[in-house]
């Protein structure tokens, strides 16, 4: 059999042959092919189980994935470049954006890392909401992760499950940002606004309810046999080589390396929390599985502490130069009105100088480099996304395996392609 | 903290001992140190953090390029290293005066440095030596120049996807106008 036939016109039996050049030349260079034997198979942009428009050029023997490259930027918006032309608070927008599924981690992100540049502190009050809205963040990207890996094993009714409780979470956003994804609910300096009276409240249902949700998604396939099948000693990756190809978050832990950034270089005081870093053996897929399930609870501890030591004051800290003076004051304060023009046209100024701020988000490692030049906006935007960065380990994790069981590699080190393309 | 001083003087004074001439300059700024090195020194300084028995530098993190127009040299490519068993954090920023002549790749060093390192030619178009991988990652294979230069508009000029032009033309003489 050659490389690749193209079936010619509609009941035509003349097959157009190309060689390896030629598919080369029309595939892209990524792929190294290995024997003309081989079959060349191109999955996605428009494929349910790569979870958004993720193209894979698959060298298949068989059923056996001999070699693989993954195709991306199909959904690259030059959010780097975008966010050079604004002011760093106008800026925030893009980031919701990157990882639509886990938007409070990534204004995180990068508001930490305007906030670093600055120079500033923000208030416990400020800094406990941001930590509860950053966890529960974390719970509602691993539902998307856990309906949609499951749904990649063809086990269909977790998903329904998970897009329930998601909702809930969905709802408390907007009940504090307005917005149900795209956020923009923590700003430099602090939050948009306070959260509303019946946001602590909804919270606590929240916690009441969910430890028994997460034992029925577990119903559904922590004893599964097809799931265990599918699963277990798949897409198995040794500690070392996790660490060496840069996987995050679940993805590392699942291979037994301990290394949750909260509690390695901690931020808005994590520090002062406690929980377990759920950690796997093997490095399978199971194992990516049941970390992120024990992490789900984990996070439920956590929102439990801030809650209950949540303080009253402020969320703003106290520098108009930084953070607009409140609407009410508009009216009567010659000083407010000036502050509040200057910042909605101009913004506000950060030193020259760069920094690196890493937030652990649902699905890794999330960073922001910053570079300011003394100008209201930054000069440069890096974002070390981690679905990218565990993109790149795809192919060693699925070499030698079936194509059904590279599904389930994808969907197990839980990407999101707005991330990879930015 | 890991950002403490103590660490980052380490890591400072090893790479000082080991490579006299290489860093150009330390940058202390928000708690986090920044190692100005010469390019030619980044592949033994890189191998040098990673086996070091004090060190262990086994996770890099990220490797991003700044453009500094009108600046000279114009670019500056920073690698973010961490030490998971030591909790240590290095930033190396290495002056890259011609793009097309870079910094040699750090592939071999960490697996993962290919990956980055495309992204970075992709889109700032500054080169690696030994990296044979580079190629579009995120814009179309046929795309002229790097978008996250200074000197790349942003907006305003003529989209690039014009190859089909004619099959346009045919379909909507209106397009043109």
């Amino acid at each position: 059999m050659s490389v690749g036939k193209k079936p010619g016109p509609a009941g035509g039996d003349k097959v157009q042959e190309f060689s390896i050049e030629e598919l080369r030349a029309k595939f892209g260079s990524g792929l190294e092919i290995q024997s003309d034997e081989n079959m060349l198979l191109s999955m996605g942009p428009q494929h349910p189980s790569t979870h958004g428009v993720l193209r894979l050029l698959l060298e298949l023997d068989g059923e056996t994935v001999v070699n693989l490259v993954p195709d991306i930027g199909f959904l690259h918006t030059g959010i780097e470049k975008n966010m050079e032309a604004k002011t760093y608070t106008k800026a925030l927008v893009m980031t919701d954006r990157i990882d639509y599924l886990a938007p409070m981690s990534n204004n995180l992100g990068y508001i930490l890392a305007v906030e670093k540049l600055l120079g500033v502190k923000i208030t416990p009050r400020a800094e406990a909401i941001r930590l509860i809205l950053a966890e529960l963040t974390r719970i509602g990207s691993h539902l998307v992760w856990l309906g949609t890996s499951a749904l990649d094993v063809a086990a269909q009714s977790v998903f329904l499950y998970c897009f329930r409780e998601r909702e809930y979470i969905l709802d408390l956003y907007e009940m504090c940002s307005g917005q149900r994804m795209m956020s923009s609910y923590f700003r430099p300096g602090g939050l948009w606004r306070d959260v509303p009276e019946e946001f602590v409240p909804a919270v606590r249902n929240f916690l009441d309810f969910f430890p028994s949700r997460i034992e029925e998604y577990e119903a559904l396939l922590k004893e599964n046999p097809i799931f265990h099948g599918r699963t277990k000693g798949v897409g198995v990756i040794s500690a070392e080589n996790a660490v060496s190809w840069g996987l995050t978050g679940p993805s590392l832990r699942g291979s037994g390396v301990n290394w949750d950034i909260r509690k390695s270089i901690p931020y808005l005081g994590y520090e002062n929390y406690e929980f377990d870093v759920p950690l796997g053996t093997n490095g399978d897929i199971y194992d990516r599985y049941s970390c992120r399930m024990r992490e789900m609870r984990e996070s439920l501890g956590i929102i439990e502490q801030a809650l209950d030591r949540l303080p009253e004051g402020p969320v703003n800290i106290d520098d108009r130069k930084i953070v607009p003076p409140p609407r009410a004051e508009l009216g009567r304060s010659m000083e407010a009105v000036i502050h509040h023009f200057k910042l909605w046209t101009e913004g506000f100024s950060a030193p020259e100088g760069y920094v690196f701020q890493r937030v652990e988000s649902p699905k890794g490692e999330f960073a922001c480099y910053l570079r300011g030049d003394g100008s209201p906006k930054p000069a440069r935007v890096h974002f070390r996304t981690p679905s990218y960065v565990n993109l790149a380990s795809l192919p060693v994790l699925a070499r030698g395996l079936f194509v059904a069981d590279l599904v389930a590699i994808i969907g197990s080190i839980d990407i999101v392609l707005g991330e990879i393309d930015r | 903290m890991s950002s403490g001083n103590s660490s980052a003087e380490l890591l400072y004074e090893k790479v000082n001992n080991a490579f006299p001439e290489a860093v150009l300059e330390v940058v202390d700024f928000r708690d986090e140190r920044t190692l100005v090195i010469k390019q030619e020194f980044l592949k033994e300084i890189c191998l040098f953090l990673r086996d070091d028995e004090e060190l262990k530098c086994d996770f890099l993190e990220d490797i991003v390029a700044d453009d500094l127009l009108p600046n000279f040299p114009r670019f500056a490519v920073n690698y973010h290293i961490y030490s998971i068993p030591h909790n240590h954090q290095i930033r190396l920023r290495v002056p890259v005066e011609d793009p097309d002549d870079g910094p040699e790749t750090v592939g071999s060093i960490w697996q993962i440095g290919t990956w980055l390192e495309m992204e970075v030619w992709d889109l700032m178009g500054v080169t690696f030596k030994g990296n044979d991988k580079l190629r579009r990652l995120f814009l179309p294979e046929d795309w002229q120049g790097h978008p996250l230069r200074k000197d790349y508009p942003l907006g305003y000029e003529e989209v690039q996807f014009s190859f089909n032009w004619e099959a346009i033309g045919a379909k909507k003489p209106f397009a043109k106008d």
